[in-house]
């Protein structure tokens, strides 16, 4: 079954007759089995990958390392909470070593990144510090790769 | 000048080579010809490669190959297939398994001996044969036996002068698997009439429905086994060309002389790798076994909706379908469909006559791909009025 799910994580357009064609399992089955798992939490959304620099955009991103004194109680996940609700803020993590949680942030320019985290990020409570890294290039992501990928070398027909 | 070769003269060109220069020649083609990986080869071999070639290992290796090689393959083969062999004295590092063949056919045979093999098979085995000073016998596998070896055909095929009997599963182009039981009656056959066996098990790790059976793990045939195997189709490593065979010392003491004296060792930076490849590779290897076994059964699928029937493509990565039904013979269906709908196919002819009204599908291609060439498949048939009605049925 978690073929399925495999199927889906590379293309969210795949639909139930062509899993059903791929993994040999009824259309029946694989379509009862995404519904369940949609209804579950399992299959969260569908997204699409896109490479918003070839489409004539260019958002910037950051990664900003924030450390946070953690509060009585709930630890960390309260400043991470009010983070997270920022719509520009795209991911929070919390993440060992020198500071506490990385969030990406993304923006229309440099400009409108630097006003989040200065006047916003900074600021929160509980945040006493953060340290801003903008993303120069991106070459893969999430298992995609945005450099060319290899061409096929093979020749037309071979034994 | 003096004629050459006699042999060789007379041996015609692969099939598959004139449907290389049409279809080379042509733009837009969606190619199911190729016998080969669409991935290349994963990185973390390709990148111990680079680290090989940055410490220089450039140079010669002892003939046999690596020892560290020859270890990693023969605990390959015990871990896999519970057979044993003495890295030492029983495994030879080849130049591709063609290589292993050559030189286990020259190893073995006489002038006039014969080996008998099945066909449809892969275009090297007869040439090979007959390059040796043997005689290549083909007996026929058909569809109804889901071209499946059988011991009788074989044994009524033994002379006495029958040295060899050749076996490859699983079968390019078929992609039939041989089951163990088939394995066991031909041992007995080989025991009956001291017969060498030899494999070409290339594709074992290609197997997606049943499991393979190595050959030498059958009571009584490793003694008499000479295995042939390689990296090319299980770690998408084809144009590195790197083989082994793993055989009784008696037999590896001759052909590690033929190898020694023509080709020395197999190239070094590959050697490398391809210990990278065995100890590490295996999840690479999966990945790619769920793939090719996802679009096998699509593209099937696909085929036998539109009537044309495959037979228990099991294993490798080609579907075989019969093309019966067109009325067409091979050569035909694939040259017009070449040039009506640019979907290069190779005629189940290239591989022996007995390939007759069937072509060699190669799944080992993009899923984008397997639905256009399905696409223009369809219309192809269509035109002439041959797709059965739809709704569409998917065969037994």
């Amino acid at each position: 079954m978690t073929a399925i799910l495999d199927i889906l994580e590379q293309d969210s357009h795949a639909t139930p007759d062509r899993i059903a064609a791929l993994t040999g399992l009824s259309e029946d089955v694989v379509r009862q089995q995404i519904d369940e798992w949609e209804k579950s939490g399992v299959i969260c959304r569908y997204k699409t990958v896109i490479d918003w620099e070839r489409a004539g955009f260019e958002p910037v991103h950051a990664f900003i390392d924030v450390s946070v004194a953690p509060e009585r109680g709930s630890g960390f996940d309260e400043v991470a909470a009010r983070i997270s609700r920022f719509p520009e803020v795209r991911s929070v993590f919390l993440i060992s070593g020198g500071h506490d949680l990385r969030v990406i942030v993304r923006g229309a320019d440099m400009k409108q990144v630097a006003n989040f985290v200065s006047e916003r990020l900074a600021t929160l409570e509980r945040v006493t510090g953060t340290q801003t890294h903008f993303l120069l290039k991106r070459y893969k992501e999430d298992g995609d790769v945005f450099f060319e990928v290899e061409a096929d070398h093979r020749l037309m027909v071979t034994p | 000048m003096k004629p050459l070769n006699k042999v060789v003269v007379e041996t015609p060109p692969s099939g598959i080579r004139r449907f290389f220069d049409v279809a080379s020649r042509m733009q837009n083609v969606v190619s199911l010809g190729v016998g080969e990986p669409d991935f290349a080869t994963p990185w973390r071999i390709r990148e111990s490669a680079i680290y090989a070639l940055e410490r220089g290992y450039t140079t010669y290796t002892s003939n046999a190959g690596l020892l560290a090689l020859r270890k990693a393959i023969t605990q390959n083969i015990e871990d896999r297939y519970g057979v044993s062999y003495d890295p030492e004295t029983e495994c030879i590092v080849t130049v591709g398994v063609s290589e292993g063949l050559d030189i286990a056919v020259r190893a073995l045979l006489n002038p006039g001996d014969e080996v008998i093999y099945h066909e449809p098979s892969y275009v090297s085995y007869d040439p090979t044969i007959r390059f040796a000073g043997g005689t290549a016998v083909a007996v026929q596998t058909t569809a109804a036996d889901g071209f499946r070896v059988s011991a009788a055909a074989l044994e009524a095929a033994v002379t006495p002068r029958t040295k060899a009997l050749f076996l490859s599963s699983p079968c390019n182009p078929t992609g039939a698997v041989q089951q163990r039981g088939d394995l066991e009656a031909i041992v007995e056959v080989a025991v009956r009439h001291d017969l060498y066996l030899i494999v070409d098990e290339v594709y074992d790790r290609l197997t997606y429905q049943g499991v393979h059976t190595c050959m030498a793990s059958i009571p009584g045939a490793r003694s008499r086994t000479i295995l042939l195997n390689g990296f090319s189709k299980a770690y998408a490593m084809t144009g590195w060309r790197l083989g082994y065979v793993c055989a009784p010392p008696e037999v590896t003491e001759q052909m590690l002389k033929i190898h020694q004296y023509t080709m020395l060792c197999a190239p070094h930076v590959a050697q490398y790798a391809a210990i990278e490849a065995l100890q590490n590779g295996e999840a690479d290897v999966r990945g790619m076994v769920t793939d090719y076994d996802r679009r096998r059964r699509f593209f099937v699928r696909g085929l036998e909706a539109m009537g044309l029937r495959c037979h228990a493509p099991d294993g490798a990565f080609y579907a075989f379908p019969s093309i019966a039904s067109t009325g067409m013979s091979a050569e035909a269906f694939a040259e017009e469909l070449l040039q009506e709908e640019r979907v290069a196919v190779v005629p189940g002819t290239a591989f022996g006559a007995g390939g007759e009204g069937h072509v060699r599908c190669s799944y080992a291609t993009s899923l984008a791909q397997l639905d256009e060439a399905l696409r223009r498949i369809r219309s192809f048939l269509s035109r002439r009025g041959l797709l059965p009605g739809e709704p569409v049925e998917v065969q037994a």
